[in-house]
């Protein structure tokens, strides 16, 4: 059974919610869920293989340009040496892929203590805080 | 060279644990295969033929004297003594185990080193010109704007997983020496007076070797250079959300920049800048005086003017010395000092491969003549930017004794190959052996003066690591029914103006290609206008139609004892 790992917390099972889901798939524009969003529960980008990155594009979009603030949710080949990359580009929720450790994975999180680019997480990039 | 503060050192610290974290798993059963590959990719370690093979980064081809010491340790200690330099500007180990990788990528750290991102489908090593900084005809010192990208480009969250390798190269100077037109991107540094700022890029994308060269499209003549990151991000942005990757060779940017015409893709590139101009990621002038300020510059000694010639003629007996200082020494934009190559290139020696030995001498010869600095080429060789001209001689001498004084950089000789089937998995045919017969044809000096510039470049595959598009001669090792063969392309050229070369015709065994060549020779020096009329430059004037019939007699009637060319 995957393990959702919600804003720093593991939830397995993860609790059910209501509202609407929005799920992106690599291929999706974020412009055109646009006016969408404010009425989400929740958005799902899909990574149907960790090493497609255009879900990581789709999260800053959703973020920066978009300005959603609700849960985004990693959903498919979830793995945790993904995991630093993702919260950087804006995700808050991940449901890990089947099997993975869920605890051993938290660490992930703090792999890295500092980055150089600007991101979701830290819009000042190192340059300007150095 | 730009020297680590404390977070550049941490995150390079942070990255040897968590690699090393990712190898026990991986060593422990929890981390498969699959999984582990990109991880590992991207941390420079290939699975190869005989063992794994570790590509260390030397970020735009800078070297301190103690970092090379570090790598001759790691040599001795974790290889079998030698190294190779590669034509990215990168060292690679080819004999290292899986369990030791760790501890390398711990040795490394400790000299500000790493292997970060030197494979994947990520942002690779960013390269540069040879010669930047000292190079007379400089606009920029571009090692800063290279580490500017170095740093940005470092684990950047967004582009960890592309559709395909990406590479970046920033030429610094009027003449372009890093092939800006044959990179994913390529900037060239411009000034334009009364523009406000005056220094700005040019931004070029979409060329490449592999399968498909291309030569690059300008897509902006001149983009202020406060906006470079936000401008490449939104190159990369683009990319990333629409490049294939339904087919690994249809994937890199070259292909989408084709595929939607360089017009289209500019315009969706110009778009999306549009939302990420003069954000937080806009550079500084504090940022940019920063990074120069943490690069640790020699402290040249006022010489007046260039001593160059009473030195030579004062031992002017000696005519391999001139020879050497004729190939080899390159002008310097410091009066009384020059930049001098110390060429990889032996007959007889894989092109690009060090012995632990000869990395301690280099070493000292960096600390005792220029100011401690090394750079690679992505010829290959090594050179000392900063000698006192007066040193010469006697630098000389000492590289003549450590088998580095070969004086053939730009001609023959100088040949780039890749380690090919010798040592890598994806190799189709051996390109050192084919080097080296080929130096072993022309090892005759004088007429390798007298031929002139020709850059002669190998591949051992279609992923052209040994950039043989671009040779003036370049030979491509491609399979035939598990054969070996050769296909030869001329008229390539790595820049102004950047070419790529043409197939002469079927392709070669092995034992034919120094025989190929020697006829190629044979028909320039019948045709060419005069000495000055390079190579190259006689190919472009005249065509290769001349060329064809010097290797297969007539045009009309080919030898039929040939194998069928191969596409």
């Amino acid at each position: 059974m995957a393990t959702l790992i919600r804003r720093g917390r593991i939830e397995n099972p993860p609790s059910p919610e209501p509202g609407e889901v929005l799920r992106l798939e690599p291929a999706d524009d974020p412009a055109a869920v646009a006016h969408r969003l404010g009425g989400a529960a929740r958005v799902e980008v899909n990574f149907p293989s960790f090493t497609d990155g255009r879900g990581y594009s789709i999260a800053r979009l959703l973020r920066e340009r978009h300005g959603y603030r609700g849960e985004l949710r990693a959903v498919g080949d979830v793995q945790r040496d993904q995991l630093f990359y993702l919260a950087r580009c804006g995700f808050d929720a991940y449901l890990l892929r089947d099997g993975d450790d869920a605890g051993a994975a938290l660490s992930a999180f703090s792999d890295f203590s500092e980055a150089y680019q600007a991101s979701v997480e830290r819009p000042q990039p190192l340059f300007r805080r150095r | 060279m730009y020297l680590y503060d404390d977070i550049d050192q941490r995150i390079v610290d942070e990255r040897v644990a968590q690699f090393r974290e990712q190898t026990r798993r991986h060593l422990a059963g929890k981390l498969s295969e699959d999984d582990f590959r990109p991880l590992r990719l991207q941390n420079g370690l290939y699975l190869q033929r005989h063992a794994p093979m570790l590509r260390v980064a030397i970020p735009y081809g800078i070297l301190s004297s103690r970092q090379l010491r570090m790598l001759a340790h790691i040599a001795r200690q974790f290889d079998r003594g030698y190294g190779h330099f590669s034509t990215r500007q990168n060292l690679q180990f080819n004999w290292p185990k899986l369990e030791a990788v760790p501890d390398i990528l711990e040795h490394l750290a400790s000299v500000q080193m790493h292997a970060i991102q030197t494979s994947g489908n990520c942002i690779r090593n960013i390269t540069t010109d040879h010669f930047a900084g000292v190079a007379r005809d400089e606009i920029v010192d571009s090692f800063v704007w290279c580490e500017i990208l170095r740093q940005w480009s470092t684990f950047h969250p967004e582009f960890a997983f592309l559709p395909r390798k990406f590479k970046i190269a920033v030429n610094g100077a009027e003449a372009d020496r890093a092939a800006t037109f044959l990179h994913d991107i390529g900037l060239h540094a411009v000034r334009k007076s009364g523009s406000d700022p005056d220094l700005g890029f040019r931004i070029i994308v979409g060329g490449g070797m592999g399968r498909t060269p291309m030569i690059g499209h300008v897509i902006r003549e001149f983009l202020p250079w406060q906006h470079l990151l936000t401008y490449v991000e939104a190159i990369l942005r683009v990319y990333n959300r629409h490049g294939r990757r339904d087919n690994k060779y249809k994937a890199r940017i070259k292909i989408l920049v084709k595929e939607r015409g360089p017009e289209r893709f500019r315009d969706e590139v110009e778009a999306e800048w549009e939302q990420l101009r003069d954000g937080a990621s806009t550079l500084t002038k504090a940022e940019v005086r920063r990074v120069e300020s943490r690069f640790v510059r020699p402290k040249y000694e006022q010489m007046g003017s260039d001593p160059i010639i009473s030195q030579s003629e004062k031992i002017g007996s000696v005519p391999i010395f001139l020879n050497w200082q004729k190939r080899n020494v390159h002008p310097h934009k410091q009066p009384g000092y020059a930049a001098v190559t110390l060429s990889l290139k032996k007959t007889g020696v894989p092109p690009g491969d060090v012995t632990d030995a000869q990395m301690e001498a280099i070493a000292n010869i960096a600390d005792r003549y220029s100011f401690g600095e090394l750079r690679v080429t992505h010829e290959q060789n090594l050179v000392l930017a900063d000698v006192r001209q007066d040193h010469l001689p006697a630098l000389w001498r000492e590289l003549r004794a450590l088998g580095l004084a070969t004086p053939n950089i730009g001609l023959l000789t100088n040949i780039i190959a890749c380690p090919g089937g010798d040592f890598c998995a994806l190799a189709n045919a051996k390109s050192i052996p084919v080097a080296e017969a080929i130096q072993r044809l022309f090892d005759d000096l004088d007429y390798l003066h007298d031929i002139g510039e020709l850059d002669l470049n190998i591949s051992g595959c279609i992923n052209s690591c040994g950039h043989h598009h671009v040779g003036h001669i370049g030979v491509l090792g491609v399979d035939k029914q598990g054969a070996e063969f050769y296909q030869v392309t001329i008229g390539g050229n790595q820049g102004n103006p950047a070419a790529v070369g043409r197939v002469i015709g079927p392709a070669f065994a092995q034992h034919e290609v120094p025989w190929v060549v020697e006829r190629l020779i044979g028909a320039y020096l019948r045709s060419r206008e005069s000495e000055d009329e390079r190579f190259v430059d006689c190919v472009h004037r005249i065509g290769i139609e001349p060329f064809k019939e010097a290797v297969y007699g007539h045009a009309d009637s080919p030898r039929q004892d040939r194998e069928p060319a191969v596409a």
